[in-house]
Formats: C-alpha cells, sequence, structure tokens
C-alpha cells in the first residue's frame, strides 16, 4: 500500500513541474514578452496620444503624410498581386510535377529572406542608377526607376518575393495531386481544374500568405530606404516618412504616423490568427512555414 | 538519362515553371548577379582591401557579437515562453501567444524609433539602467535590444510544434523509472527539442545580421562603436562609393549564403530525427 501510494506521489512530481516552479516559468515568459513586445507596442500609441488627439490628427492631416500613405497602398497593390500570381504558378509546378532540379528552385525561391534588405535595395541601384548597367539607357529615354515610384515598387517586390509561394509549396505538396487528376480524367479543362479544385483547396493557405506579404510590404524600410531618395511628398512611404519626422526632433507627428503602423500590425496579427482558427476548425492544415 | 520531367495527365507545367524561371531570374537573380559584376570590376585586390579595411571589419564584429548575444538571449527565454505555451495554461493564453508574432508584423522602423525612446537615458525603461550608470541606447547595448526584439518570434515558433509532439507516455515512463522531472527534462525532452532549438536560434542569428530599419535609431552609429554593417553600405552609397558599398555587400551576401545553407542542413538534421 505504502510502495503504490509513494509511486503515485513520484509519478506526480516527474510528470509535473511544482507549483512554485510553474509559476516562476510563466512569470519570467510573461515578462520577457512585456518588455520586449507588451511595453514598445504600448509605447507607440502612447507617444502619438499623449499629446491629446488635436496634434495626432495634425500629424495625420499633413499632405505628406498622405502622398506617404498612397505611395506605400500603391507598393503593396502592385507587389502583393505580383508575388501572389508568382506563388501560385511556382507552387503548382513545384507541388503537382516532377521534375529535376526542383530543390535547387525552391532553394533559390527563399534567397530574398536570406539577403540584408539594405543589399536588396542595393543591387537595383547596380542595376538602374545612374552609374548601373541599364542607367546609361534608361537616362537616354527619359525613364527614372531609382529615386521613383518604380524603384521602390520593384524593391517591396523583391523583399516579399518568397512569403506567398512558400506557404502555398508545402501546402499543396501535402495535398497531392490525386484531386486534380480525377478532375482532369472527368474531362474538365485545365483553368477548371484549378478554379474549382485547386483554389477552394488552398484559399486559406494562400490568404494567410497574401497577409504575411502585405505587412511586409508596407512596413519594409531598409530597402525602400536606398532606393527612395527619400523627396518629400513623392518618394517617401509612410516608414520612411517616420524616420524623416523622427530625425527631425518632431516626435508626436512620428508617433502618430507609426501607430498607423502599429495598427496594421495588429490587425495583421489578428487576420493571421482568425485564418490559424478557421484551418484548425476544418480539421485542414497550414504547413508552418512562417520562420520569416 | 532520366527525363527532365515525369509524365503527368496535368496541364500547365510549362505555362507554371515558365513564368516561374522568368520571373525569378528577372526579379531576383539578375539584380544579384550585379553585384559579383560590379565586385569583379574591382578586381580581387581591389575588393580585398575594402573588405578587410578596418572600419569594414569593425562594423562585421559589431554585427556578428550583437546578433550572437541577441540570438543567444533569445534562445533562453524562447525557450521558456515556448514551454509555458505549450505546457501551462493561464488568462490571456491565447493573445499573448498571437503577440508573439509582433516583431515579424510591425515595421522596423517602428520597432527602432520605439525602442530608442524607451531605452534612452530618460525613457521609461532605460532611465532605471541610467540610475546604475548603465547606457542602452546608442551603444552596443542598444544594437543588442533592438535585434532580441527582431529574433525574438523565432526560437518559439521553431521549438513549439516540436515540443508539443514530445510524447508524453515517454515522460510517463521515465518518471515511472524513478527520474526526476530535471532529469526527465535533461534527459528526454531537451534531446528532443535541441535540433529544434538550434535551429531558431540559427534563424534568428541570420536575421539579425542582415538587419537595419531597428537597428539605426538605438546604436548611435558611432564609427568602430556601434556601426552595423549595412549601415556602412548605406553610408558608403551617400558618398557615391558604389564599389566600396558592393564590396561590403558581397561580403554580407556570402555570410547570408553560408547561414542559409547551415540553417538548410539543420532543419534536414531537425526533422529526421522527429520522424526516428
Amino acid at each position: 500500500m505504502s510502495s503504490s501510494h509513494q509511486l503515485i506521489n513520484n509519478r506526480k512530481i516527474a510528470t509535473h513541474e511544482s507549483k512554485a516552479v510553474t509559476l516562476v516559468l510563466i512569470t519570467v515568459a510573461l515578462f520577457y514578452l512585456l518588455l520586449f513586445l507588451g511595453i514598445p507596442l504600448f509605447a507607440v500609441f502612447y507617444e502619438a496620444l499623449g499629446k491629446g488627439w488635436a496634434l495626432y490628427w495634425a500629424a495625420l492631416q499633413d499632405p505628406d503624410a498622405w502622398s506617404a500613405i498612397e505611395l506605400t497602398l500603391i507598393a503593396a497593390a502592385i507587389a502583393v498581386p505580383a508575388n501572389l500570381v508568382f506563388g501560385v504558378a511556382a507552387a503548382w509546378a513545384i507541388a503537382k510535377f516532377e521534375f529535376r532540379g526542383k530543390s535547387v528552385l525552391i532553394t533559390l525561391i527563399d534567397l530574398p529572406f536570406a539577403v540584408s534588405p539594405v543589399v536588396s535595395g542595393l543591387i537595383y541601384v547596380l542595376l538602374f542608377g545612374a552609374q548601373g548597367w541599364f542607367g546609361p539607357w534608361l537616362q537616354e529615354h527619359d525613364i527614372k526607376l531609382i529615386f521613383a515610384v518604380p524603384g521602390i515598387v520593384l524593391v517591396t517586390i523583391f523583399v516579399t518575393f518568397p512569403f506567398i509561394a512558400r506557404e502555398l509549396i508545402p501546402l499543396m505538396q501535402a495535398q497531392g495531386k490525386e484531386e486534380e487528376e480525377a478532375a482532369i480524367s472527368l474531362g474538365a479543362s485545365g483553368w477548371q481544374t484549378f478554379w474549382r479544385v485547386t483554389v477552394p483547396n488552398i484559399k486559406w493557405g494562400l490568404l494567410y500568405g497574401v497577409i504575411l506579404c502585405n505587412a511586409r510590404a508596407m512596413g519594409e524600410f531598409g530597402a525602400v530606404s536606398v532606393v527612395s531618395g527619400h523627396i518629400r511628398g513623392m518618394t517617401n512611404t509612410i516608414p520612411l516618412h517616420v524616420e524623416i519626422l523622427y530625425n527631425e526632433y518632431n516626435f508626436v507627428a512620428a508617433f502618430s504616423v507609426a501607430s498607423l503602423l502599429a495598427l496594421l500590425a495588429l490587425v495583421t496579427l489578428l487576420a493571421k490568427s482568425i485564418v490559424e482558427f478557421k484551418v484548425m476548425n476544418n480539421g485542414s492544415r497550414l504547413p508552418h512555414g512562417e520562420t520569416e | 538519362m532520366a527525363p527532365f520531367k515525369a509524365h503527368s495527365v496535368l496541364p500547365g507545367f510549362n505555362l507554371a515553371l515558365g513564368f516561374t524561371l522568368l520571373y525569378l531570374s528577372l526579379l531576383v537573380l539578375i539584380p544579384l548577379s550585379s553585384l559579383f559584376f560590379k565586385t569583379a570590376i574591382l578586381g580581387w585586390d581591389g575588393f580585398w582591401e575594402v573588405a578587410t579595411g578596418d572600419r569594414v571589419l569593425a562594423s562585421l564584429r559589431v554585427t556578428f557579437v550583437a546578433s550572437f548575444a541577441a540570438a543567444v538571449l533569445n534562445a533562453i527565454f524562447g525557450l521558456i515562453v515556448a514551454w509555458v505555451l505549450v505546457r501551462y495554461t493561464f488568462p490571456g493564453k491565447r493573445i499573448v501567444d498571437a503577440l508573439v508574432d509582433l516583431p515579424f508584423a510591425l515595421p522596423t522602423a517602428v520597432a527602432g524609433i520605439t525602442l530608442a525612446m524607451l531605452y534612452a537615458p530618460n525613457g521609461w525603461i532605460g532611465q532605471y539602467f541610467a540610475e546604475h550608470n548603465i547606457k542602452i541606447a546608442y551603444t552596443p547595448l542598444g544594437i543588442v535590444v533592438a535585434l532580441t526584439f527582431i529574433g525574438l518570434p523565432f526560437v518559439v515558433r521553431t521549438v513549439q510544434p516540436v515540443l508539443a509532439d514530445v510524447e508524453v507516455e515517454i515522460e510517463e515512463a521515465a518518471a515511472s523509472l524513478g527520474a526526476s522531472r530535471w532529469d526527465v527534462f535533461r534527459r528526454v525532452i531537451f534531446p528532443s527539442i535541441y535540433p529544434a532549438l538550434l535551429t531558431g536560434f540559427a534563424l534568428a542569428f541570420a536575421r539579425s545580421i542582415g538587419e537595419y530599419g531597428s537597428v539605426i535609431f538605438i546604436a548611435g552609429n558611432m564609427p568602430f562603436i556601434s556601426e552595423i554593417a549595412p549601415l556602412l553600405i548605406v553610408a558608403k552609397l551617400e558618398q557615391y562609393d558604389y564599389a566600396g558599398a558592393t564590396a561590403i555587400a558581397l561580403v554580407m551576401l556570402i555570410i547570408s549564403f553560408t547561414l542559409l545553407l547551415a540553417i538548410n542542413g539543420l532543419q534536414w538534421w531537425s526533422n529526421r530525427r522527429e520522424i526516428r
């Protein structure tokens, strides 16, 4: 009796930590997250609104702020759909067919994640800048890519390049190709198969990739900073506008504009959690490639 | 010789692969190759002179040391966070879990100005350190703070799923054979999550090496002390020293690729262990 009692006691001790250890671990974890995530997130809004709504609105109604918002929306509106089409095409080729060099292709698609944002901007300056490969030709034809809007769009596409592809490739690989093969053998056309069989299967993964891609597209700083030229009201995105205001010691305005981006981040996290929740409830799965 | 592509009844291979390769080449491969060609014009001696310059080596050292310190911090606390999120329940856990991804979603410039303000000597957090004569913002410590923020989700998100898959039966078996809780963690749980921990560490480290936006606001950017390598690239560009900027960029690119290969190797090792 006493030995079996002791055994139960032992098991209890060894499969769970003591109350004290549990409490200490939870406290340490929450303190760490509060220090590095909670306080900074709160501070953005506090600094933006701390001097009152009037200053907050004034900062957001500044025409330069508006043109920055406009440019950020334009860049994201081009980069996200472009990378969406690419992601679907790449995932279709990689997941539904067997061909040589596939793993090399997958690694190449991930490349932009390994490149520093500053280097991402630099390579486009080397191509299209005044001293770049295509620089003289572009100047002859009076086309300006660098220190202009097209350059910002190009680097935004580059830094967000892998997001959608890397969500879709593992997802479509896991789903296999039996359903599409069945549709084709029953007489459906290629596009019919894609829209009616593939798209419904991948819609959540697709949305997940779009959410992440969009957040990065709107928030990118380093790469855009290199190609933008920082022309106020012309080639400034929201993050660059924040930098300019901050460097002018206009802190209230800087944090007011920054609070828009912080809101975007919160919306992104919420949308991401909703998709994850839906996927969990549907019993389907998202391959978690969210390592960047 | 095996054919390039195995037979399939599905259509669209040529279109999908053709578009993929075209888009990849135009937007990624050709732009990246410009780095090599531009450096080639500089010549090997010219490249070596730039890459081993005192200021460049100092900036690389600052970048590496700060990234390493931040990744170590994140490995330790990230493991604790992952553990708490997988094993315990507490009110608000789902919100805390979602918040872990904040550094992925919050633009780096916003993180940069906010951390600089918080850790300045008169800032909310910085003032407590200032009392003890420790300066964080505008010193290399500030860089570590920014990089810790940037790298925070990596270890948590790589360890979390692996820790959730550790079978409780094995822990129970070890316990019933008389192992203490600490022994079970050390001998049973830790060995199975350790590849994931290492992968998360490497991902955080790799991300930190190239980071720019969050660091420049808090670093102080003093040459030889708190100047990171990406900032030096920007500085050279602003002086129209394209060759110099390119040479540093190439060094960084080679470092990034090496890390990418190492991480792929780690993930392969980690997956293999999981299957066993």
